[in-house]
C-alpha cells in the first residue's frame, strides 16, 4: 500500500463508527473587553465558529501560529473557559450540561499534557505525590492500589526504575524526564482523550524525538484519542493522521496529514509549508517566499476571509467581502477558500 | 575559496579558546580549547544540545561574562585585531559593538521596557561613534529600521506595543547599527512561529548579502540553521567535534554525534524514521576523560577511552578515532586548526 492508502485506510474504520468521541459544533470563544471595568468595549474573537469531530482512537493535530486561537480551543475543550456560543459534545453529551459534578466526571476522562514541563509540575511535591494526587481526587482510598498504579504509569512512560524517582523532586529530573512525568500524570486515570499542547516545543531536538515516539506508542497501545496542538508542521507527520490548520480563530483546512503535506490547498497552508526548512545547504542561497505582514487583530478581524490582506491569490470583490465556507475538494479534505468554489461545485 | 593564513584577512579567528567557570563544588569546563576561523561575509553555525557550551562560547567572543570566571584564555582576532590581550575598558571602547555585536538569547525580552525603540537603537551609535551629529544618527536609525523591515512609525513606540517578531527585528537592528564585522546570534528564532522565523532568516540573509557581515549563529535547531550556514561547527561537552562546510555537512556529517543529531531532525517529507540520542550530555563539572561522547556513542570502541586528536579530511576537521586511517593528517596546533578553512 502506498503511504496515501495507509493514511486513508487509517481513518475510514473510525469514520464508520457511529459516534465520534468529541464533537465541536460552531464553537465560539469570545473574550469580552471592558472599559473602566464595566463598559462593554467589544470582544476578542479567539475562536470563531469552529466545527470538527474527533473519532475514537485517532490522533489529530491543530496547527497554527501563536495567537490563532489554538490554545483557547484547547482550554474550551478542557472546560476551562465557557464558550460564548456553540457546543462541545463528549460522547454525545454537552460538557456544560449537568453542572459541576458532570464536569468533574468529564475531566476524569481527559488528560492534559502541558507545554512547559517544569512549570507544570509543582516544585515542592515529590514525583510520588504528583502522580498520586489525581488518584486521591478520583476517590481511590486504597493506598497500595494507588502506589501500584503510580509505579505502573512510571514504567509506561519509561521512567525506570520507578523506585529511584518516587521521592525525587521535579528539579532533580532532566527536561525529558519531567515531560515523561507530565505524560504519566495525564494518563494515570486512564483517560479516553489526551490533549497535548505543544508537548515538545520546550525540549532539545533529540529529547523531542523521544517524547514524540513515547506519545505515539501510548496513543496506539491505549487506542487514545489525542488532540496535538502545535505550530511546527514538521513534527506532526510522525504522530497524527489528520491535520486541522487554524488561522485567526478559524479552521481553514481539514485534511489527512498526507494531503496537507503533498496537496495543500489553502494559500496559508502553502505559506506554512514553505516556511519550514529541511536541513539542506542550498537553503542559505535563496530567500524564502513568505507572505508579508502578521496575523490580524482578533478584536477587529478583517471582513471576509481573514487571510485576504496577506494572500497573493486574493480575489478582488469576493475574498474581502464574504467569509468563505468549507468547500470539500476531496473526500476528507475541506478547505475554506474561495479559490475552490468551482472545483467543489463540479 | 583559497584559505588565507593571515588572521588579519578573516572576520574572526579563534585560537585555543578556553572558558571555565568556578563553582563552589568544582570547575565547569564550558569551552575547552576551541579553535576555528571565519572568513569575511560568511556564517558559521554552532550546533549541539543544551549544555554543550555553545552559549558560553558566544559570550566568550563578546566578553559578556559573569563574575565567576575561572579561566579565560586563548587568542581571538576579530576583524584582524587581537582582543584577548585588551583590558575590559579598551575592549568595550574598541571592540564590542564596533567590531562584534550580539543578539542575545530570548532577544524578545532583551529590550528595555521603559525606553522608546529609537532611543534604544540610537544608544550604541552615540556611544561608539563619538561626535556623530544627532541628525546623522537619526538618519542611520531610520535606515536600519527600514533595512530590517520595521515600519518607520514604530520608532516612537515602546517594546510592549510590538509582536515578538517585530521585537526580534529591533534587536537585530541594534546589533547592526554600528556596522560590525561580526554578529553573534544566540538562538535568534527559537521562541518564534515558523512564518516569523522564516522572515527573520530572510532579513539575516539580506544583511549578509548586502552588508557583507559575518555571523556566528548559535542554535540547537539544525534544520533552520541551514538557512544561513556556510560552515557548521558541532560542539559537544565543550569540545569542537566537527567543522565542515555546510554543503558537505548537510550531505553527510562525519562525527557519530553529528550523524545522530541530523537523524533527530524532523523532516517534512521522506521515509526516514526519526532517531534520538539516548542519554544526555555529560556534566561539564567532571567531564569524562577520553572522548566525551563515548558513553552515548554506538560506535565506541577500546580507543575511545583516550581523547581523540582532531583529524583533517580535505577541508573538514573531525575529532573522532574512527577517522584515524582515512585522515590526511592530525592537526594539533591551534594556529593550524584555525587555519583550516571549511
Amino acid at each position: 500500500m502506498s503511504e496515501q492508502q495507509v493514511q486513508e485506510a487509517a481513518f475510514s474504520p473510525a469514520e464508520a463508527q457511529d459516534q465520534p468521541l468529541l464533537s465541536v459544533r460552531h464553537l465560539k470563544i469570545w473574550y469580552e473587553l471592558k472599559r473602566f471595568g464595566f463598559l462593554h468595549a467589544g470582544y476578542v474573537k479567539a475562536v470563531d465558529d469552529v466545527t470538527f469531530d474527533l473519532p475514537r482512537g485517532e490522533a489529530i493535530a491543530v496547527v497554527g501560529e501563536s495567537g490563532c486561537g489554538k490554545s483557547s480551543l484547547m482550554k474550551a475543550i478542557l472546560g476551562l473557559v465557557h464558550p460564548h456560543d456553540g457546543q462541545i459534545l463528549f460522547e454525545g453529551k454537552d460538557i456544560w450540561e449537568g453542572g459541576n459534578a458532570a464536569m468533574r466526571e468529564y475531566r476524569m476522562k481527559v488528560g492534559y499534557v502541558q507545554q512547559d514541563p517544569y512549570g507544570a509540575l509543582p516544585p515542592f511535591m515529590t514525583i510520588r505525590r504528583i502522580l498520586e494526587e489525581p488518584l486521591i481526587l478520583a476517590g481511590i482510598k486504597d493506598k497500595e492500589e494507588r502506589m501500584e498504579r503510580v509505579i505502573r504509569s512510571l514504567e509506561e512512560v519509561k521512567v525506570t526504575p520507578p523506585s529511584d524517582f518516587l521521592n525525587k523532586y521535579p528539579h532533580m529530573l532532566s527536561g525529558g524526564q519531567q515531560q515523561r512525568v507530565v505524560i504519566a500524570r495525564a494518563l494515570i486515570r486512564n483517560p479516553k482523550m489526551l490533549i497535548a499542547d505543544e508537548p515538545v516545543s520546550m525540549l532539545d531536538a533529540s529529547v523531542r524525538v523521544e517524547i514524540l515516539k513515547l506519545l505515539d506508542e501510548v496513543q496506539q497501545e491505549r487506542h487514545l484519542s489525542v488532540i496535538y496542538i502545535t505550530h511546527d508542521l514538521s513534527t506532526v507527520r510522525y504522530f497524527s493522521k489528520r491535520i486541522f490548520v487554524m488561522y485567526a480563530g478559524k479552521l481553514i483546512e481539514k485534511a489527512s496529514t498526507y494531503e496537507i503535506l503533498h496537496n495543500p490547498k489553502h494559500p496559508y497552508s502553502w505559506a506554512l509549508l514553505n516556511a519550514i526548512s529541511d536541513p539542506l545547504a542550498e537553503n542559505a542561497t535563496k530567500l524564502r517566499d513568505i507572505p508579508p505582514g502578521e496575523p490580524p487583530s482578533l478584536i477587529t478581524p478583517p471582513p471576509g476571509c481573514r487571510f485576504h490582506p496577506r494572500c497573493q491569490k486574493a480575489i478582488q470583490g469576493l475574498c474581502e467581502v464574504e467569509v468563505p465556507p468549507h468547500f470539500s475538494v476531496a473526500p476528507n479534505h475541506d478547505v475554506a477558500c474561495w479559490l475552490y468554489r468551482e472545483e467543489a461545485e463540479a | 575559496m583559497v584559505p588565507s593564513d593571515d588572521p588579519r584577512d578573516k572576520a574572526l579567528v579563534v585560537e585555543d579558546l578556553v572558558l571555565y567557570f568556578q563553582l563552589t563544588h568544582g570547575i565547569v569546563q564550558a569551552v575547552d580549547h576551541v579553535s576555528f576561523s571565519l572568513d569575511k561575509n560568511r556564517a558559521v553555525v554552532v550546533i549541539g544540545e543544551s549544555g554543550c557550551g555553545k552559549t558560553s562560547m558566544g559570550k566568550a567572543l563578546t566578553r559578556l561574562l559573569p563574575r565567576n570566571v575561572n579561566r579565560y584564555t586563548g587568542k581571538v582576532f576579530i576583524d584582524g585585531v587581537e582582543t584577548m590581550g585588551m583590558d575590559d575598558e579598551t575592549y568595550r571602547e574598541q571592540v564590542r559593538w564596533v567590531k562584534i555585536s550580539q543578539v542575545p538569547q530570548a532577544a524578545m525580552n532583551a529590550l528595555n521596557p521603559v525606553l522608546k525603540l529609537k532611543d534604544q537603537v540610537l544608544e550604541p551609535l552615540l556611544l561608539h561613534e563619538k561626535g556623530i551629529s544627532m541628525e546623522d544618527a537619526m538618519e542611520r536609525v531610520h535606515a536600519v529600521f527600514d533595512f530590517v523591515g520595521v515600519p518607520d512609525g514604530f520608532i516612537e513606540r515602546y517594546p510592549f506595543e510590538l509582536s515578538g517578531g517585530m521585537r526580534q527585528r529591533v534587536v537585530i537592528a541594534m546589533a547592526l547599527i554600528t556596522n560590525p564585522a561580526v554578529i553573534v546570534l544566540d538562538e535568534p528564532t527559537s521562541a518564534l512561529d515558523v512564518l516569523t522565523q522564516a522572515n527573520i532568516y530572510n532579513v539575516l540573509k539580506r544583511i549578509k548579502w548586502e552588508k557583507g557581515t559575518s555571523f556566528v549563529l548559535i542554535t540547537h535547531d539544525v534544520a533552520t540553521s541551514s538557512e544561513l550556514a556556510d560552515d557548521v561547527l558541532v560542539m559537544y561537552a565543550g569540545h569542537m567535534m566537527e567543522h565542515s562546510a555546510a554543503e558537505e555537512f548537510f550531505a553527510g556529517p562525519l562525527h557519530p554525534y553529528a550523524k545522530m543529531l541530523m537523524a533527530a531532525v524532523p523532516k517534512l517529507y521522506g521515509e526516514d524514521e526519526l532517531q534520538f540520542i539516548p542519554g544526555k550530555p555529560p556534566s561539564l563539572l567532571n567531564p569524562p576523560t577520553g572522548c566525551r561522547f563515548a558513553d552515548r556513542c554506538p560506535l565506541a570502541f577500546e580507543k575511545c577511552k583516550l581523547e581523540p586528536p582532531t583529524y583533517r579530511l580535505g577541508n573538514r576537521l573531525v575529532k573522532c578515532w574512527l577517522y584515524e586511517k582515512e585522515a590526511d593528517e592530525i592537526v594539533s596546533s591551534p594556529e593550524a586548526l584555525a587555519g583550516v578553512s571549511a
